[in-house]
Parts: C-alpha cells; sequence; structure tokens
C-alpha cells in the first residue's frame, strides 16, 4: 500500500482531503511535524484561505517540503497548497506581506485574476489538458471545483499542464516531473477529482518502485 | 465554457422517534414528513451529479447538535463534492466543530443576523469561502423597508425573518446581504418565506434583488416545483445556483433531469 503523508500545518479541514486519498487507495497519515514528511511514498500539501497566512503556519515545513521535491518524491499541492508551491504571490503583496515567500520548488508568481467576470472564481469549470502527465491519465474536459481568487503562473511554460477559462486562460494544474499542484480541490471534484487522487496514489507506487 | 450553475439537493436533517438522523420535507416549513436516511440519500445525490450538496440541521436541540455532527461527519465520508451545513450556528466555535466535522461551508441565518460580527469572525478566521449566509425573507408591501421591487405591480420590499418565517425582523433582506457581503460572505443563501413548499417557482423578485444589488454567489432557494423554475431564477433573476429539495426526494425529476433541461436551453451546466 501506498503510505501518504498530508501536511497538517493548522487549517481547518483536511477531512475531505484524507477522506478522497484513502478512497483513492492510499494508507494516509496526516501530520504535525516536519520530520513525519520523510519515509513517505508521497506528500499531499492542502490549502485553504491566503497565501501570507499559509506560508506563516507552514513554515516549520519548508525545509522538509523542499528536501521531498528535491528527492524526486511525489508532492502534490491543493489549491493554496499549489500556490504555495510557487515563489511568491501578488496576495502577500496586496495585504502588505510582499515578503511572504513561497516554497519556489515552481519557480513563478500567483497573481489575481484580471479580467474575471467574478472574483472568486467559485464553483465547478472545465480543465484543458495541455500537456501530458500521470496524475492527469483519462482526464481531458471534466469538470473540476474551484475557489480561489488567485492563480498561479509558472515562469517556465512547460509546467502547465492544464488550464482552464473563467475570463482569462489560467493554469488549473501545474507539473514538474514529480512535483504537481492542482487549483481546484480534487477532493469536492466528484469523479474526476477522485480520479486524479487515484492516478496520484499510482504515481507515488511507481516512483516508490 | 466557463463556470457551470450549480444544482444543489438540500436535505432537512431532524431526530426521528428513535434519535437518529432522518430526513424530513415539509410545506411552508411546516407538516414534516420523513422522508429517508441522511447518507443514504447524500451518497445517492452525489451519484446522479448533484453540484453540492446542502445539510439542514433542524432538530434545535443539544443532544441533536450531537448527532448532526456524527451524521454529518458520515456524509463527509460517501460525497465527494461541496457539503454545506446549516441550522443552529450561533457562535464561532459552532462553525469550527462543523467544519471539523467535514462540513466544507457553513450557512449561518439567525446566528449572523443576531450577531453581525459572527460574520467577519467567521471569514478572518476560516475564509470567506466557507462562510453562507443565509436568509428567510418575506414580501412587505409597506412602507418601512429600503429596497423596493415590484411584484405584481405593487411596490414590494423583502424582510427577513426568524423562526422559520414565523417572525419578523424589520431587516430590508437587500440591505443585510449588502452587509453580509461587506463583512465577508462567501455566498448568498436566499430563501423565500412566500415560494417556500408551493413549488410554483423562486422567488424571482426577491432573488434577482439580491443578485443585481451584491456581487457575491446567489443560492436561490425555496419554491422549486421542476426544471423550467431552475431555469427561470438562472436567466430571470441570475442566481448562481439553485436549491431543491422536494422535488429530488419524492423522485419527481432527477438532477439529471434538471441539467438537460438546462443544457437543451444554453445554460451551461456540468454533465
Amino acid at each position: 500500500m501506498v503510505d501518504l503523508a498530508v501536511v497538517d500545518y493548522g487549517i481547518n479541514n483536511l477531512h475531505s482531503a484524507t477522506r478522497g486519498l484513502e478512497r483513492a487507495g492510499a494508507d494516509v497519515e496526516v501530520v504535525g511535524s516536519p520530520n513525519g514528511l520523510a519515509g513517505a511514498d508521497g506528500v499531499v500539501l492542502p490549502g485553504v484561505g491566503a497565501f501570507g497566512d499559509g506560508m506563516e503556519n507552514a513554515g516549520p515545513f519548508r525545509g522538509a517540503l523542499t528536501d521531498v521535491a528535491a528527492a524526486e518524491t511525489p508532492l502534490l499541492g491543493i489549491c493554496l497548497g499549489m500556490q504555495m508551491l510557487l515563489s511568491k504571490s501578488e496576495e502577500a503583496e496586496h495585504a502588505g506581506q510582499g515578503d511572504a515567500e513561497g516554497l519556489g520548488v515552481v519557480p513563478g508568481t500567483n497573481v489575481r485574476f484580471r479580467s474575471a467576470p467574478t472574483v472568486p472564481h467559485m464553483g465547478w469549470n472545465d480543465l484543458t489538458v495541455e500537456r501530458d502527465h500521470p496524475v492527469l491519465d483519462g482526464i481531458d474536459g471534466e469538470y473540476a471545483y474551484f475557489v480561489h481568487s488567485y492563480y498561479a503562473r509558472p515562469e517556465d511554460e512547460d509546467t502547465v499542464a492544464a488550464t482552464t477559462t473563467h475570463g482569462e486562460r489560467f493554469p488549473s494544474v501545474v507539473a514538474d516531473d514529480n512535483v504537481v499542484g492542482t487549483q481546484f480541490h480534487p477532493e469536492k471534484s466528484g469523479e474526476t477529482g477522485l480520479r486524479l487522487l487515484e492516478n496520484f496514489v499510482d504515481f507515488c507506487a511507481e516512483r516508490r518502485a | 465554457m466557463g463556470l457551470t450553475k450549480r444544482i444543489i439537493p438540500c436535505i432537512d436533517v431532524d431526530l426521528d422517534e428513535n434519535g437518529e438522523a432522518a430526513v424530513y420535507t415539509g410545506v411552508n416549513f411546516e407538516n414534516l414528513e420523513h422522508t429517508g436516511d441522511p447518507v443514504e440519500m447524500a451518497r445517492q445525490y452525489n451519484e446522479a451529479g448533484a453540484d453540492e450538496f446542502v445539510f439542514l440541521d433542524i432538530t434545535a436541540s443539544a443532544e441533536g447538535r450531537e448527532t448532526m455532527l456524527d451524521t454529518v461527519s458520515r456524509v463527509a465520508d460517501q460525497v465527494f463534492i461541496p457539503l454545506t451545513v446549516g441550522g443552529g450556528i450561533r457562535t464561532a466555535a459552532d462553525v469550527r466543530e462543523t467544519l471539523r466535522a467535514g462540513a466544507d461551508k457553513v450557512s449561518i441565518n439567525t446566528g449572523a443576523l443576531m450577531n453581525p460580527d459572527l460574520v467577519n469572525e467567521g471569514a478572518a478566521s476560516f475564509g470567506s469561502q466557507c462562510i453562507v449566509i443565509s436568509l428567510d425573507a418575506r414580501r412587505r408591501f409597506d412602507e418601512q423597508g429600503e429596497h423596493y421591487a415590484r411584484v405584481d405591480g405593487e411596490s414590494c420590499w423583502f424582510e427577513c425573518t426568524v423562526k422559520g418565517g414565523r417572525e419578523g425582523t424589520g431587516v430590508d433582506a437587500v440591505a443585510w446581504a449588502q452587509e453580509a457581503e461587506e463583512r465577508g460572505a462567501g455566498e448568498l443563501f436566499v430563501n423565500s418565506i412566500d415560494a417556500d413548499g408551493t413549488k410554483e417557482g423562486y422567488d424571482v423578485p426577491l432573488t434577482r434583488a439580491v443578485c443585481e444589488s451584491t456581487g457575491t454567489p446567489v443560492i436561490a432557494s425555496s419554491g422549486c416545483g421542476g426544471p423550467e423554475d431552475v431555469h427561470e431564477v438562472f436567466t430571470d433573476a441570475g442566481a448562481d445556483a439553485a436549491l431543491a429539495a422536494s422535488i429530488f426526494h419524492f423522485g419527481e425529476y432527477t438532477v439529471d433531469d434538471v441539467k438537460t433541461y438546462l443544457d437543451e436551453r444554453s445554460v451551461s451546466v456540468r454533465r
């Protein structure tokens, strides 16, 4: 069985991410301290709320998470967790926390929607796959559930694995080999989301082998 | 394609004679009828293509609350779509324990009206995305409101009520919706006392008034009798989501029937 560590840095609802990964066949441990990430077959960084607060709360995990990324262990960031994979965010600048530094494992900046009809972008929207990645196996044109006002803009266009359009086209999945981020919530995206989580669990199993 | 309109089944949950959580359906917030097991129903709606799911705790008792949180947690184990839980949420501690049980959003009604700071507090601690402000509005044809709409050729305002519509508050529903948005509400859940249980359609003037005066997503509720009512509240009132209870419970329509109807009329839905 694949052992996954879900990073608990003080956000409230880990229930659905954990249940979704269990449904996808993983053995899940919710980990509250950085040394708990060592030895996991894959790591999931969930997230909800503001970038500056998220980075501050996840501060103790910074080193452990960049180690996971460097060790080529699969790392999945969800929603704010995806944005935290990047280097910085306009959100922190807008909130007067301009120095809030992301993990930087996917170089780039999170930016606010500029021409969206509504912000936050909330509800079901469809995914267009731009580049193959094992986590997107069997997924293209499906709907996923989003809630966010900012989105990731990686420096390297090749790391954009899927896009979605809400007034403007934005990266809804980024993937750089073992590091993957989804702007939507796979654990809330019905069958499509469960499929992605299953793909991630399979990816972890392959990497371990 | 862009964002789709959302179809949201809702269940009202009370304790049955054995103290177990059970689903009830009523007319005009009264005459409740026992219609099923909440966990099983949530599972079925999930499979039927519901976009979200709303679970209202109508027990209004301390013992009920325990059972409800347990039920919420069992529903959250089964349902991999957003789950909103409402009913009896009065304090930040209530918000916290409901989210911890597995809800993605809480719907706050009287608790926010009585203590508007709860909206700010909830949004600051847990994020706006999980704070849904629910209001039970009724039509009033007098001079005491702030925001007026034309209803049946007359000038009408909408008053927030409490206790399932039995008590008025004098608060203008549109003004309250604007205030709730400013305080950090992430969604507005608009119920109509006049339309509830009638199955004659949503209160379009009410829903339109809230949609036009706020920028927050609006979930229309109360009065749905079929797919054409959902179509009307999306196209005529501008709602982002439509909630329905009895049309689904009694099997008159499936979620897919409603989505097919909308799809055929070029309203974007998740299929």
